[in-house]
């Protein structure tokens, strides 16, 4: 494939040089003349210099032939207009944003740029993981599909434990698919019993987040189901 | 018409100023809160005084935006410094707010010209700047012109 990387920081550089190991062709392209000398010196070809918000530059990397766009600088508004021109002028396929702000990311939805990847949004999910109290884990996000699957760890004051899976009354829209306990997971049944401490996967609609959270967490109206 | 100006430079300020003259309520935002001073240039009272409306903010910061007043803004002008800022916040405040007449100034001509025909409305200084240049050595008569007319012309 030929992929073009924007901005040459610590992202862009590891990452153009792990895409020509895996034998792609690679432009770099980084808008600080200094620091296109020290890429330079390692990537040679690889790299040019320039401001990719430019559409000569873009044009001068060869965008026309494309395959993929990957915009890694550390200024989202490039990130989402790079991103906006390879896709609606240049019609390449794909393309990938770093997001440097999550708060930005809304601006890089609406305008249409995904995938989006945001490290901070990235930690924060890992440390949902880590630290089990935040309740809910998104798990993935199948935003095409709008879809999402969550999981969710039973604490001891939790409404469903001690119910059988068949008696909760799942909110529309969302579906227990697997149980983890003790270490090993398994598709529950209608008979299955809820424990503490079981880790539940949920396959859900966008949105359906908080009932769920109402019938699994503290309280929960589990005991409604009949 | 309520006006929303984001970006109060030299262009911002001054359109802010014009606008406000002229009986319009105009709201202005920016990040750098001296740019409140260049809003009074030339004024006799204070920017509030004469029924002006300041924010600051940046303008990717959704809060701010609606704090200065997106969401009843009748135009929405993008003045900041930087294209990529103008252009991202421009479709934000199309898109998102559909302000009714949204405008940015867009210093690059080649992504003015792509974007207007996406259906922004760009306004490009760097080309007013190439005709006026390009018209005045046009006019200009060489050695044997007139120079008093040219500078006129431009």
């Amino acid at each position: 494939m030929y992929i073009i990387v924007v901005g040459a920081g610590k992202v862009g550089w590891n990452l153009a040089r792990e895409l020509l190991e895996k034998d792609h062709e690679v432009t770099l392209i980084e808008s600080n003349r200094r620091r296109y000398l020290t890429v330079e010196q390692e990537l040679e070809h690889n790299v040019s210099y320039g401001d990719a918000s430019e559409l000569w530059v873009l044009e001068r990397a060869g965008i026309q032939r494309a395959d993929m766009v990957i915009a890694v600088t550390g200024d989202d508004e490039d990130n989402m207009l790079i991103c906006q021109v390879a896709r609606e002028k240049y019609l390449v396929e794909r393309i990938i944003a770093r997001v440097n702000n999550p708060r930005n990311r809304q601006h890089f939805d609406l305008l249409g740029i995904k995938p989006s990847v945001s490290a901070t949004d990235l930690i924060l999910r890992l440390l949902e993981h880590e630290v089990p109290e935040y309740g809910l884990v998104h798990l993935l996000d199948l935003q095409e599909e709008q879809l999402e699957i969550i999981e969710m760890l039973l604490g001891k004051d939790s409404g469903v434990t001690g119910r059988r899976v068949g008696d909760l009354q799942m909110p529309e829209g969302s579906l227990l698919i697997s149980v983890l306990r003790s270490g090993k997971g398994f598709v529950p049944s209608a008979d299955t019993v809820l424990e503490e401490g079981d880790e539940v996967l949920a396959v859900l609609d966008p949105g359906k987040e908080d009932d769920l959270k109402a019938l699994f967490g503290p309280e929960g109206n589990g005991s409604n189901g009949g | 018409m309520f006006i929303l100006i984001v970006g109060c430079g030299r262009v911002g300020s001054s359109v802010a100023r014009a606008m406000l003259r002229e009986g319009h309520e105009v709201s202005c935002l920016d990040e750098d809160p001296e740019s409140h001073a260049r809003l009074e240039v030339g004024l006799e009272k204070s920017w509030e005084d004469l029924g002006g409306q300041f924010t600051v903010g940046a303008g990717l910061e959704t809060e701010a935006l609606v704090a200065a007043g997106i969401e009843n803004a009748d135009v929405f002008i993008a003045s900041t410094d930087g294209d990529n800022t103008n252009i991202v916040i421009a479709q934000i405040a199309q898109r998102r707010y559909e302000v009714p007449t949204v405008i940015a100034r867009v210093l690059d001509p080649l992504r003015a010209e792509w974007y207007q025909r996406q259906g922004l409305h760009t306004v490009c200084p760097t080309s007013v700047a190439i005709d006026m240049l390009e018209s005045a050595v046009r006019d200009s008569g060489g050695r044997g012109g007139t120079p008093g007319e040219t500078a006129e012309a431009a």
